[in-house]
């Protein structure tokens, strides 16, 4: 197996409030290999951004990441100061936000924007700067790029806006793009364009991705591997195939439960009967454990580590040696 | 944008008209004039000529117009305290007024800035919320008072600055200026910190708050992400995105800056407009203080002006241009 371009070990964010220290990461570790895409998908508040928050390491203060440890290309970045990290910032991690609307700087070209993140991780001239970015443009499907690279964002469309960021994005080539609902945003009809041409380019530039989504169909289309997460934690992870198609841990399963099925003719949407726990009140053992349909005894009292099943780790007891053997 | 222009040239004739109503007002409501120019001993006859002469007899729209007319061409009538052209009087003080406008809006902007964007950057530091308390001081206390205390700490106890007056001036053309000598400039440091304090601490506080409203938006929060130097998005991005707002206020705040000189005039015994004026109100001298009026009243539509220009300048979304919005909905 080649490197890991990502390792995630054990990570653990924090945010201190008046009333007690709130985890809303935890013990989450994951890999992305070069040029993989990992879906991560779960509900809002699930933890999931913050994750993505981490890796490029602008999590918002008071949140901090306060265990684990974060690996790029086998150099550790989670505690590197804010320099240090900044020269890693678009160069070699790139990001895209939810919002093209509001990602972009309102009060200058798109070209300037382009040029400056060039210039700012690439020795360059300006006028080379300047032909790299008319290239991206071209790249990211933006027509007439040469003279609209002197445009205002007010003057591009939500989609096209959407361009320019992910153009944004890939200024530097990095080798990985953390990108935190790149769609949610978008109209429906634009939303499978914009990921058509993410993951076209990321594999043009090879660059990995971390596709942060609460859209399973985005995930089935785009990823190679998906990591479910739940409260902070990750409740299955595994190729897209095996998450979607035989789901393990019974979140994944309601999840995909209430995805409703064309041509299907039930009368009634399945779904997952209550709601995720809020960060104050994580049940004891499982957190999922209180709208488990197959929760015991066990899944009350301890919480469950990653268990490998086949090319899957999924975090439940059903699937600990112990309780299949006495099932059998 | 030329059209833009024109309108607001419009609207700044109407708010003029309108500003010269007031003042033509106060001639028939302040005192009545026929009789402070008679004096106590007159015929009849006398006063009837006198309300012939300067048009009284008129109706009241006609002598509206001429009114307006006279001071568009810069004509406000004869000051009765000083029996001298009204606009000759605003002309000789109006250096001095200007000077020290312009000295204390110079210094509220280049400390009220950095000093706002200081805080703003550093919201948990100590020095920051220092000089934000302190800021307090400024917005709370009167003018009058912490010119009477510069006065009495800077001038009486320690003796080093002037307590009064312009100290030496240079004659240019018709201006006469402080700048060129050093009693001039001198006299002009505690006017000018009085004068300033107000507006500083305010154009603190706004780019303060202004700042710390920009950087939690998406836009700086996406250019980190990109990895941009910290100085970029701070000064390049953070602060260009703050300016709107704090142009219109500084603008309005620089107009306030020459009309509310004249408290600061009085302390000091400036003889500028401000203390012009307050004389004028103390000798109902109705044309002085009508002209002062229009004059203040012009400065303020000028200044507005030249703010919605700068927005223009600012933020290419008030930019009109139709040719280059046609990326609007496509996809």
């Amino acid at each position: 197996m080649t490197q890991n371009l990502l390792e995630v070990e054990n990570l653990r964010v924090e945010f201190p409030t008046r009333r007690g220290t709130l985890v809303a990461v935890d013990d989450v570790s994951f890999s992305i290999a070069p040029g993989e895409v990992l879906g991560v998908v779960g509900e809002s508040g699930a933890g999931k951004s913050l994750t993505g928050a981490a890796i490029i390491g602008l999590l918002e203060p008071p949140g901090r990441v306060a265990g684990g440890e974060i690996r790029l290309g086998g150099q550790r970045i989670d505690n590197l100061p804010y320099e240090k990290m900044r020269r890693i910032r678009g160069k070699e991690i790139g990001a895209i936000f939810q919002d093209p609307l509001t990602s972009l700087n309102p009060l200058y070209t798109i070209g300037r924007q382009l040029t400056e993140t060039i210039l700012t991780h690439l020795e360059v001239s300006e006028a080379e700067a300047r032909d790299r970015a008319i290239k991206l443009l071209q790249e990211v499907g933006i027509p007439a790029a040469e003279r609209r690279i002197d445009h205002y964002p007010h003057q591009f469309s939500g989609g096209m806006r959407q361009r320019v960021v992910i153009a944004l994005a890939l200024c530097a080539n990095p080798r990985l793009i953390v990108a935190d609902e790149p769609t949610t945003a978008l109209d429906v009809s634009i939303q499978a364009q914009i990921i058509t041409l993410l993951k076209r380019l990321c594999r043009d530039h090879g660059a990995a991705v971390m596709l942060v989504t609460h859209d399973m169909g985005v995930i089935a289309e785009t990823a190679d591997r998906v990591a479910v997460m739940y409260a902070g934690r990750i409740a299955e992870i595994g190729p897209v195939r095996d998450v979607i198609k035989r789901a393990k841990h019974p979140y994944t399963e309601g999840l995909m439960g209430s995805i409703p099925k064309l041509g299907g003719d039930e009368a009634k949407l399945a779904q997952i009967d209550g709601s995720m726990p809020r960060l104050t009140a994580i049940p004891k053992g499982c957190a999922f454990n209180p709208r488990c349909p197959k929760a015991f005894d066990r899944c009350r009292a301890e919480r469950p580590d990653p268990i490998a099943v086949g090319d899957t780790k999924v975090a439940c007891w059903l699937y600990d040696d112990a309780h299949k053997a006495a099932a059998e | 944008m030329i059209a833009f222009v024109i309108r607001r040239l419009l609207q700044a004739v109407l708010v003029m008209l309108a500003v010269g109503f007031v003042g033509f007002s106060l001639f028939a409501y302040v005192g009545d004039p026929v009789s402070i120019m008679l004096g106590q001993d007159y015929t009849q006859e006398a006063r009837q000529r006198l309300i012939q002469d300067l048009g009284l007899d008129q109706p009241f729209f006609i002598q509206y117009a001429r009114f307006i007319a006279g001071a568009a061409q810069g004509e406000f009538g004869i000051s009765y305290r000083l029996a001298r052209p009204v606009a000759e009087l605003l002309l000789e003080r109006l250096p001095a007024t200007l000077e020290l406008s312009l000295c204390a809006a110079v210094l509220a902007l280049a400390a009220g800035v950095p000093l706002g964007v200081y805080c703003g950057l550093n919201r948990d530091g100590w020095l920051a919320r220092l000089l934000l308390s302190v800021s307090l001081i400024g917005v709370s206390l009167p003018t009058f008072l912490i010119g009477i205390l510069l006065i009495l700490f800077f001038s009486v106890i320690l003796g080093w600055l002037p307590s009064f007056g312009r100290g030496d001036v240079v004659q240019l053309g018709g201006w006469s200026t402080g700048f060129l000598t050093p009693t001039g400039l001198r006299a002009l440091i505690l006017p000018s910190i009085t004068l300033a304090l107000f507006q500083l601490t305010l154009i603190m506080r706004l780019v303060r708050s202004e700042m710390l409203e920009v950087l939690r938006t998406d836009y700086i929060k996406f250019a980190r992400a990109r990895g941009l130097r910290n100085r970029a998005i701070n000064f390049g991005h953070a602060l260009k995105n703050t300016l709107v707002p704090v142009i219109t206020i500084t603008g309005l705040q620089l107009g306030g800056i020459i009309a509310f000189a004249i408290v600061t005039e009085t302390v000091f015994q400036w003889p500028g407009m401000g203390f012009l004026f307050i004389q004028s109100v103390q000798a109902a001298d109705v044309p002085v203080m009508a002209a002062y009026l229009m004059l203040i009243a012009f400065f303020f539509v000028l200044i507005n002006l030249v703010v919605d220009l700068l927005y223009y300048l600012v933020d290419p979304r008030l930019r009109i241009d139709k040719g280059a919005a046609g990326g609007h909905g496509g996809h």
